[in-house]
């Protein structure tokens, strides 16, 4: 008897996720806990270890198909007296096809595609109008569906959670059971507008492309990574539902930048870090969203959700995309600390080993285009935050100072930010704030702190 | 302050008491002249004689009885049983007569009694030298049970067990004696019968432990910390009356417990603070109140091995604790 194995809910919010490479095929022998193949989420990429030890019978998601969270994705013959079973029957009817897929970049095409098992409006899927509502949650609890806690169960009472919300926590406890701490990082991150009914699902993302072009002879299609294709709805989504507004701002970062090359050395002997432009830029972000809160929120319908927590986001370039690694509570770090937040958290960006906690809870974003050069930049809000920061290039200018021309270290910050939320007076008092900190840099000492 | 092992904890205590008030007097076997087996009464012989530290027959419920005698009239005896696996004899005298004595006499009589049971496995002690015996005491109303886990406790609840109207049975593991050391305060400190106290604090979970045990739970918790997991170590030093407030509220801020003993689990003590949790911290409950203790087997077995199978250690409360976490 074959045992099947399931899409994983991989974390708050992540109801579904894109497989990527199968990292056993069809009559590989697994192991409990080996890695079986990746998922990719629009947060994170993980290894699924295996739940069971056994031969992977059938590959029933192929790589690149999105699924919801419970999914049937593969059948394990498990170890045991079956395996011994299966293994004698080598010629069984229902044994799988002996044939792999071919292990190329290109996604193997099955014979029979797999019928789109949880799409809700699928056409497999009945015209029961109550099946079609809601992909069925509880099929990622593998049937434990809700069974809570004395106090998971208490909490939720005091914060009016339904019943529909509660089926939308993804639980890590064991089997899926929700814990203290779903709730609490679910509560976390509730914005009104998901308070009481269930809030209708989101609108469909339009297609990437909506329309194939015509290929010219030469021409080549190549299918999108999973992380692209992430990318490319995510960013979509924030232009299609958040007007857009910009400024810039020049800051004259001279006494800074020499204050960090007289020093850089010996920080990075005393603090074991390299201390970047970025770490200052961090530390004083983070001051200015303290003083203008209303930029470190989400709009939504109800209102304007001002975020307490101070968690910035920084965006690290990756081979094939980008990702938006988090610092937690930015604004109580000292420089050093920063820098020591940001270099951990490339690395681990770079490795391919982020934690989907350390990509969660952001509630603004920087992003650095002027590691690439970019002299200025308008950048798109990672959604649903209200707002997103270039830090452009410091590039060495002419400017005017009293009735001179002196050279100086200049840097553009382009502020994004959500018009619903606040203007551009606003943004102009926030873009002021960090300019004023960044020229004003007076240090104490040879210290990198401000 | 001094740093003081276990054993000379309890030794200055005894030393102290006897010095404060004649009436206290030391009985046992072998407890005079030699001093005790583990030397934890040496030199009392010499200092107070032979009226005040009495050497006994190898019979238990002759120790209690004897005691029992003296205590209603007027003395305060502090016999010793020179292991707990040798208690069983004077389990009649002790359910019978010394737990009942007050209520049966309608608060006309009560009795002053100390009972020091040197306790607890991981000493080569095989079947007769290493078992635990709270549980069957814990069930018998009119008793006090404490378990200290420190040399400060120890010294402390000694002197207050010894200074209570009314019988303890005061714990002492073996193998604390000479591998535990700690500041023990000068002075006339002494650590009352009841409140339990939170070693370290944590919010993933609540380990309650006594004796031995707390000490493995701490190293536990540390090891826990490493990987992400706050545990909270509180030590009930008290086993009888329990400090439910202090256990609650433990619960009441990391939402899950596991209880652990070196006595093994079935109708262990254990059983009693599980009880006490589901019962009235229920809504705190994210993980059922859950139990280690040692293997359901008749006694801790001698070969090194199995001794170690037998024992709880750092190591198991972890895996434990991670499995109540990820519950």
């Amino acid at each position: 008897m074959a045992t099947e194995i399931r899409m994983p809910q991989l974390g708050e919010s992540v109801h579904e996720g894109t497989l990527g490479k199968w990292l056993k095929q069809t009559g590989d022998t697994v192991a409990k806990y080996e890695p079986l193949v990746e998922v990719i989420t629009d947060k994170v990429n993980v290894e699924m270890p295996s739940p069971y030890a056994g031969v992977l019978e059938q590959i029933v998601v192929q790589e690149g198909q999105t699924v919801t969270a419970g999914t049937v994705i593969a059948t394990i013959r498990e170890s045991g007296a079956s395996a011994r079973a299966a293994a004698s029957a080598g010629t069984a009817t229902a044994s799988p096809p002996p044939v792999s897929p071919p292990r190329t970049a290109s996604p193997a095409r099955p014979a029979t595609p797999p019928p789109p098992a949880s799409r809700p409006f699928g056409p497999s899927q009945p015209a029961g109008a109550a099946a079609a509502q809601q992909p069925n949650a509880a099929a990622t609890r593998g049937g434990d569906s809700l069974r809570l806690t004395p106090l998971v169960r208490r909490l939720a009472e005091e914060h009016g959670l339904g019943h529909d919300e509660l089926e939308r926590i993804p639980g890590t406890g064991t089997g899926g059971r929700i814990t203290r701490d779903d709730v609490q990082r679910y509560l976390e991150n509730r914005s009104p507008a998901a308070t009481g009914r269930s809030p209708a699902p989101p609108s469909a993302p339009a297609p990437a492309v909506s329309a194939q072009p015509a290929g010219a002879p030469g021409d080549e299609l190549r299918p999108l990574s999973a992380l692209r294709k992430t990318i490319a709805e995510r960013m979509a989504r924030s232009k299609r539902e958040i007007p857009h507004a910009y400024g810039v701002i020049e800051v004259d970062v001279t006494r800074l930048v020499r204050h960090r090359d007289t020093h850089k050395t010996v920080w990075r002997t005393r603090e074991g870090v390299n201390i970047t432009l970025t770490a200052f830029a961090v530390r004083a972000v983070s001051r200015a969203l303290r003083d203008v809160p209303v930029v470190n929120s989400t709009f939504t319908a109800e209102g304007v959700l001002y975020r307490h927590a101070i968690n910035i986001g920084i965006g690290v370039a990756l081979p094939d995309g980008l990702i938006v690694p988090v610092i937690k509570d930015a604004d109580q770090k000292s420089v050093a600390g920063l820098a020591r937040d940001l270099e951990a958290l490339s690395v681990r960006a770079r490795a391919g080993k982020l934690s989907l906690e350390d990509v969660s809870a952001g509630t603004f974003t920087i992003t650095n285009p002027g590691a690439f050069g970019s002299v200025f930049s308008m950048p798109v809000i990672n959604y649903p935050q209200a707002a997103i920061l270039a830090t452009d290039a410091v590039a060495r200018r002419p400017v005017v100072v009293g009735d001179g021309i002196a050279i100086r270290d200049i840097m553009h910050l382009g502020l994004a930010f959500d018009h619903r939320a606040f203007d551009g007076a606003v943004a102009m008092q926030f873009l002021n704030h960090i300019k004023q900190q960044l020229e004003g840099f007076a240090p104490v000492g040879d210290s990198p702190e401000f | 302050m001094a740093a003081k092992r276990y054993l000379d904890a309890i030794h200055d205590a005894l030393h102290e008491e006897m010095a404060r008030d004649g009436r206290i007097v030391v009985l046992g076997e072998d407890v005079g002249r030699k001093g005790g087996v583990f030397g934890v009464t040496e030199g009392l012989y010499e200092a107070y004689g032979e009226a005040r530290v009495l050497d006994t027959p190898l019979a238990e419920s002759c120790i209690i009885g004897v005691a029992l005698g003296m205590s209603v009239n007027g003395l305060i005896p502090v016999p010793e049983i020179q292991f707990a696996d040798f208690i069983h004899p004077a389990f009649d005298q002790i359910l019978s007569e010394v737990a009942r004595l007050r209520y049966r006499s309608n608060n006309d009589y009560g009795c002053p009694m100390t009972i020091r049971v040197p306790y607890g496995g991981g000493v080569h002690g095989a079947l007769y030298h290493s078992q635990s015996i709270e549980a069957f005491y814990a069930h018998i109303p009119g008793l006090k049970i404490v378990a200290p886990a420190t040399p400060e406790d120890a010294k402390g609840l000694l002197r207050a067990a010894i200074r209570d109207p009314d019988p303890v049975i005061y714990l002492e593991h073996k193998k604390l004696y000479r591998s535990v050391r700690g500041d023990v305060p000068d002075g006339d400190a002494a650590t009352p019968i009841g409140p339990a106290l939170v070693r370290r604090p944590g919010r993933d979970l609540s380990i309650f432990a006594y004796g031995l045990m707390l000490h493995e739970a701490l190293a536990a918790a540390d090891a826990l910390s490493k990987e992400g997991v706050e545990a909270e170590v509180v030590d009930l030093r008290t086993i009888k009356p329990l400090d439910a407030e202090t256990i609650l509220a433990s619960v009441e801020r990391t939402n899950r417990a596991l209880i652990v003993h070196e006595d093994n689990r079935f109708g262990g003590f254990g059983a009693e603070i599980a009880a006490l949790i589901a019962e009235e911290g229920f809504r705190f409950l994210d993980a059922p109140p859950t139990r280690l203790g040692g293997p359901d087997v008749p006694a801790v077995p001698f070969s090194p091995p199995l001794e170690h199978w037998f024992m709880i250690d750092a190591e198991r409360i972890a895996e434990a604790a991670r499995k109540v976490v990820a519950y």
